[in-house]
């Protein structure tokens, strides 16, 4: 690949259909009018898809990454069971990735969100908010300090309960790295009963979005530590642009 | 040749009905933490090109527009440059920024940016693609991001030779692909996840 109008660094590998839920699953009432009905048209990256917004760490503030004070007023901190979550990022060719931006929000220790479509009878904690930021450094860590959410009822049919959890959003350096999802906790039982998480049908991809307790980590009288690494798809540096309208 | 020892994607996940707590907080009246919002606005008041709205709706099977839900985009400057270091050789325009997040009107659905009309982007064996912005979805209910891309109704000479178009077999449904400008400057794109008007999603 010549260096002049070297737009292209590879292709990324095509997504594991297997690994993620499907997009219709009827267990999940949600996905019934709001699932395509036709296969997605496999598109070869392009350099539409290749590439993708680059975030700085000036985007994150200074509290951004401190769920249980980054909402208080004055020296409060919310209430629940403090943790830090902590990880690493990588792609699937095992590199490890910094600057990527990690989007979070959780319910309270109760498990109400902060959101006025939620009415769950819990109460708000007037110290939290729920929503977090932070950027892999250099090594490609990241970690946050949170308070552990609670499990919630939700209106599914039947006496549905979500696990503990905490929403994800995650920018790799390419728009075909975007990913959304969500961490469980270890030894939740709720998990294998949640039909959201059973969407997921491969038992290592389940597992892999459950957050290991990590004592080695715990902050002495603060905090425990969970552990979750995220994997974003990766690239394939043999194939180039030139495959593109070569089929 | 492929690594054999490669790591597994982590799974996706639905982003639930309360996105905008993480992705946009101050839409649900968070505004202490995360100050900088991301937001729907990719072109400052410098930025090269025609100055547009792309804005539309999502609707589901029922044919109801979805209000919970976010969509992103992600397109090259006027001269067809992505904002991005995979470009070395080309500049792309400083006052333009090729990402934007828009979360669907809570009572309308709608969702809006205020960007610039792409340029035509050229692959490394000289074709063109025709002006497009890719999107991105997620709302409760979708299990894994839904991907597609507006063109532009008004492109008709590039559209005709664009890579990717020439590959959809079913020529009529390329026109749920197409942004239409229904009045001046302003582009109008629906996306239908189901039925007979359903958009072309891509597999990227
Ligand atoms: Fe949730």
């Amino acid at each position: 690949m010549g260096e002049k109008g070297s737009i292209l660094q590879g292709l990324i590998y095509p997504r594991d259909k297997n690994r993620h839920p499907k997009a219709l699953t009827p267990n999940y009432k949600s996905t019934l009018y709001r699932s395509p009905q036709m296969p997605p048209l496999p598109l070869e990256s392009t350099i539409s898809e290749v590439t993708g917004p680059v975030f700085g760490h000036n985007t994150i503030g200074e509290f951004d990454s401190d769920l249980t004070r980054n909402f208080s007023t004055g020296n409060e901190m919310a209430i629940g069971e403090r943790i830090i979550v902590h990880g690493k990022v990588f792609d699937e060719n095992a590199n490890l990735m910094p600057n990527v931006l990690i989007e979070v929000w959780q319910a309270n220790a109760g498990g109400r969100y902060r959101h006025f479509n939620d009415n769950y009878k819990v109460p708000l904690d007037p110290n939290f908010g729920g929503c977090g930021r932070c950027i892999t450094d250099k090594n490609g860590c990241y970690s946050f300090y949170t308070i552990r959410p609670g499990a919630y009822p939700w209106p599914n049919g039947g006496n549905d309960w979500r696990p503990s959890h905490i929403h994800f959003s995650i920018f790799g350096r390419s728009f075909a790295q975007r990913l959304v999802t969500q961490m469980y906790f270890e030894g939740d039982p709720l998990i294998n009963l949640c039909p959201i998480a059973q969407t997921i049908k491969d038992p290592k991809g389940l597992e892999s979005l459950i957050a290991n307790l990590d004592m080695g980590n715990t902050i002495h009288m603060d905090a425990r530590a969970y552990s979750f690494n995220i994997v974003l798809r990766g690239k394939d540096s043999t194939i180039f642009e030139n495959k593109l309208n070569g089929n | 040749m492929r690594r054999l020892d490669r790591f597994k994607e982590t799974p996706s996940q639905t982003a639930g009905p309360y996105l905008h707590i993480g992705c946009l907080p101050s839409k649900v009246g968070i505004n202490s933490p995360m100050e900088m919002n991301l937001g729907n606005v990719l072109a400052s008041e410098n930025a090269k090109g025609q100055k547009i709205t792309v804005g539309g709706k999502v609707f589901d099977g029922k044919n109801s527009p979805i209000k919970d839900g976010m969509v992103e985009i992600w397109q090259a400057d006027a001269d067809g440059i992505y904002k991005s270091n995979h470009s070395k050789s080309y500049q792309s325009d400083p006052n333009f920024n090729g990402w934007g997040r828009s979360c669907c009107d809570f009572e309308t659905g709608l969702w809006e940016f205020k960007t610039i009309k792409p340029g035509p982007i050229m692959l490394e064996n000289g074709q063109f693609m025709a002006p497009h912005i890719s999107f991105w979805f997620v709302a409760r209910g979708v299990n894994l991001g839904l991907n597609t891309r507006m063109y532009f109704s008004d492109e008709e000479f590039l559209n005709k030779s664009d890579p990717v178009l020439k590959k959809i077999k079913r020529k009529t449904k390329i026109k749920t692909l197409m942004g239409i400008e229904i009045t001046p400057n302003y582009y109008e794109f629906n996306i239908y996840l189901q039925g007979s008007s359903e958009t072309i999603f891509f597999e990227i």
